[in-house]
């Protein structure tokens, strides 16, 4: 799939970001989605993701083609400029509120960038406008999600370890998804995100006004006339697919739901055989605590497990959900330009004098439809590639919390068995 | 022919009671057991109404005929389970020292919800005919009751059994309730021993009874968390018909949670063995607390013989000094109409000295009693605590080996997952 950064349209109303080539950029960037947003560490050095020095040189140096190797297997012979990491969550307590802030550190060699490395602290609010500002500054793109805003206070404890680690996981790879956009990464709210020391909101305002003619988009009052079959693909597999991560979701939650009952007599029964010990002599005694322990050790497996799929299973999965609305919206939007286009083509069609040009305003509505759906279909095949990552990652990941928590319960009973047959021995020999 | 699961192994040989065959020789030994069968019958009952019952098929052999190699067919016999809990009542009466085998269940008791709770049902007919062997076998190997005769007119006369029992009498020699009862409030100084084992089986009940419980609630919620994971499968299916490159591994990851949801059926019937294990136990106990209720039987028939005695003694102790240190009717009314004349005393006094004499005769006598049936008592209590130890030990380990069962399943099946979602 290629990115397409879009190849100047003769009057494209949007320009000046796209038509700067990059000295590092290659012929047809194609940047692979960040694999893994948990596993990256902070280093001091300028390094990429797997802790490789990063090469500054240029793409065809050999190191830089190594480089690209051990990267993702999707990368397709691209160099990046521009890394970023979320981590170091830090509580802050004011007489008006507590609340976390993350580090966001930044390399890079983009000239965009006053200096080569940043290293500023960002609260979620922060995270949330910049997304606003990509929304409303690149209505043809698709914006990556952020984790879910509100979280029910009394149900889940928004300053525990394991809720904060969940969000910075999430925060850093909606950072590194944005980062690895050919489009986004160099919007200038994004450059601000990363760079200001106080992100001053109002800053980011005045940039917008800054930047000239704001593509606004008419919304409504215009009837589409027929939907291009990729389009309307999209828009009726996002519904499916909308629907199965819905049902996926609501099982995952039956599914804690049960473990949390099961757990729950679970917790009565191992006591039950300590009570049972007490009344026995050794012989029966040593056996049945034995059980006991055994039982309460599956108990602390099955709460991790239960915990993790809580924490890390059905935030991400609701996240997915969150985006594919987003998405929806973005196609709405595209719909939006083409019936515009159409609307207005069709008024001129029938102006009498067919022999004058087509005017500036038809032709432009006709650049923003097929700049729009260009934009749209290099980041549709960005996001089918890393829905099918994240995915795979998250069910490999439950799948593994099961295993793991059958190993454990495992491990447990099989030390059981090997107290109880000696002392079986031991009592045959002794008769 | 199997053998019950929990065959007790015959490895003491402290056991002996006088007039019975001399030891480590049981029934069990020269004879091969089994409950083969169960079936449906209909008939008409006691009261001329159509009634449907099951009856069980018992098959004996011997063991030499079977260990030369003849293989001859068993003989055979259908029983009911009326005809079983006739026989454990006689044995019951007859050997009151006995921890006598309990039956299995006549209804279903601690079900999880999905297993069935109808006597009719077919698993639970297969489980009564296993716990039914299992009464049979623990029978046959006791160095006591293996040798009754009854019991082996049980397992090899088919007419007639039940009028052979009834003619034995053993239904008067049953101690009423009642007196049972009054024996145990009013005993003063039963053996210790007895005391703590029946607290011992009280305890043992109760701890029993909550475990059997709890298990089931566990058994039901197992049940259920399994089961919701058959769901995955389902929308896995229907996902993976949206998808191009994901759709394979989603689609065989669906299959895996089927077999996942659907494993739990195996694991939860496996468990009702352990379960009919420590009811065996939980029924034990009524039996231990009989041997005791019937120790303080004796004991207080002992003490009310010596009471007795006592009373008499001083009765003609008064009678001889003419001096009244208790307080007596006939004292009271000698003294309204009159005392009595020496020929009077003197017939008094040689009727005290004959109840004196059988008064003694009778104390030695259920002394002797008591006595014995204490010796005899403890020793099959001592069999019974080893047994118990034994068997629960067994079944715990089995439960483990269950648990690890389980265990390495549900690995095995996530494991295929993991392999199949690694493949999106």
């Amino acid at each position: 799939m290629s990115a397409g950064t879009p190849k100047s349209l003769p009057s494209s109303g949007q320009k000046s970001i796209q038509e700067v080539c990059h000295p590092l950029s290659a012929e047809e960037p194609v940047l692979p989605p960040s694999p893994d947003g948990g596993s990256t560490t902070t280093t001091k050095d300028l390094s990429l993701p797997n802790g490789n020095a990063v090469d500054t040189s240029s793409p065809a140096s050999s190191s830089s083609l190594l480089n690209r190797l051990q990267l993702d297997d999707d990368l397709d012979g691209e160099t990046r400029d521009l890394f970023v990491t979320v981590d170091d969550p830090k509580k802050h307590v004011s007489t008006m509120e507590t609340y976390i802030t993350y580090r966001v550190s930044t390399k890079t060699t983009r000239t965009e960038f006053d200096l080569p490395e940043y290293s500023v602290r960002r609260r979620y609010q922060d995270f949330d406008w910049l997304r606003n500002k990509l929304e409303d500054s690149q209505p043809t793109h698709l914006i990556p999600p952020l984790p879910e805003k509100f979280v029910m206070k009394g149900v889940v404890d928004r300053f525990s370890e394991e809720f904060v680690e969940t969000r910075r996981k999430a925060l850093d790879k909606f950072l590194k998804r944005v980062a690895d956009h050919p489009v986004l990464s160099f919007n200038e709210h994004f450059n601000v995100f990363l760079s200001a020391k106080d992100l001053n909101k109002r800053q980011g305002l005045a940039l917008l006004s800054k930047m000239g003619e704001s593509v606004k988009y008419v919304t409504g009052g215009y009837k589409l006339r027929l939907r291009p079959v990729e389009f309307a693909a999209m828009g009726d597999y996002l519904d499916v697919f909308t629907q199965k991560l819905g049902t996926i979701d609501r099982i995952a939650q039956r599914i804690i739901k049960e473990q949390s009952e099961y757990l729950v007599e679970l917790r009565e029964y191992g006591p039950v055989y300590s009570s049972w010990a007490s009344s026995e002599e050794e012989a029966l005694q040593e056996p049945l605590d034995g059980v006991a322990g055994c039982v309460a050790n599956c108990c602390s497996a099955l709460e991790e497990q239960t915990e993790d799929m809580s924490e890390d299973f059905l935030p991400v999965l609701r996240e997915y959900i969150l985006y594919i609305e987003s998405m929806k919206n973005v196609l709405k939007k595209r719909d939006q330009v083409q019936a515009e286009y159409e609307a207005k083509l069709e008024a001129v069609a029938f102006r009498e004098d067919k022999k004058t040009p087509v005017p500036t305003d038809v032709e432009k509505c006709q650049d923003r439809v097929e700049c729009f759906n260009a934009d749209l279909k290099a980041d549709w095949d960005r996001w089918q590639n890393n829905k099918r990552q994240d995915f795979r990652q998250l069910l490999t990941g439950m799948a593994d919390k099961n295993i793991q928590y059958y190993e454990k319960c495992l491990a447990a009973w099989e030390s059981l068995i090997p107290l109880l047959q000696d002392k079986q021995e031991a009592k045959v020999e002794t008769n | 022919m199997s053998a019950a699961p929990q065959m007790p192994q015959q490895q003491s040989l402290y056991y002996f009671v006088p007039q019975m065959v001399e030891k480590g020789t049981t029934l069990l030994k020269r004879m091969e057991i089994s409950v083969a069968e169960a079936e449906k019958r209909t008939g008409k009952n006691a009261v001329s109404m159509q009634e449907t019952y099951t009856v069980y098929l018992i098959e004996t052999r011997a063991v030499d005929a079977a260990s030369e190699g003849a293989n001859p067919a068993p003989d055979s016999l259908w029983r009911r389970y009326s005809e079983f809990e006739l026989l454990r009542n006689y044995l019951l009466v007859t050997y009151p020292f006995v921890v006598v085998p309990p039956l299995p269940e006549k209804r279903a008791e601690f079900v999880w919800h999905k297993l069935s709770a109808d006597n009719m049902d077919p698993d639970f007919v297969e489980r009564r005919r296993v716990g039914l062997e299992n009464f049979l076998l623990r029978v046959a190997s006791h160095p006591v009751l293996s040798n009754d005769n009854i019991f082996y007119s049980f397992l090899t006369q088919e007419q007639s059994w039940k009028e052979v029992v009834f003619e034995t009498g053993f239904q008067a020699k049953a101690d009423s309730r009642l007196k049972a009862l009054n024996a145990t409030f009013r005993v003063k100084n039963p053996d210790k021993r007895f005391a703590e084992m029946k607290h011992y089986g009280d305890e043992l009940q109760s701890v029993i009874s909550q475990l059997l419980r709890v298990r089931a609630r566990v058994a039901d919620r197992l049940y259920g968390v399994y089961k919701v994971h058959g769901n995955y499968g389902r929308v896995f299916s229907e996902w993976s018909a949206i998808e191009k490159e994901m759709g394979d591994g989603l689609q065989s990851a669906g299959h895996h949670m089927d077999a996942y949801a659907a494993s739990v059926d195996d694991i939860l019937e496996e468990e009702e063995h352990y379960a009919d294990q420590l009811k065996e136990y939980l029924f034990y106990t009524e039996a231990l607390r009989a041997v005791c209720r019937k120790h303080e039987l004796c004991q207080f028939e002992l003490e009310m013989a010596a009471q007795d005695l006592t009373s008499k003694k001083q009765q003609r102790e008064e009678l001889a000094t003419g001096t009244v240190r208790t307080f007596s009717l006939k004292g009271m009314t000698s003294k309204l109409f009159g005392q009595e004349t020496p020929e009077q005393r003197e017939a008094k006094l040689k009727t005290l000295e004959t109840q004196i004499e059988d008064g003694e005769e009778m104390v030695k006598e259920k002394n002797a009693e008591c006595e014995e049936f204490v010796k005899n008592a403890w020793v099959d209590i001592e069999r019974f605590k080893e047994q118990k130890d034994r068997d629960l030990k067994e079944a715990l380990i089995s439960y483990a080996i269950m648990q690890i069962s389980m265990c390495k399943k549900g690995i095995q099946v996530w494991s295929n997952a993991k392999e199949c979602f690694s493949k999106m």
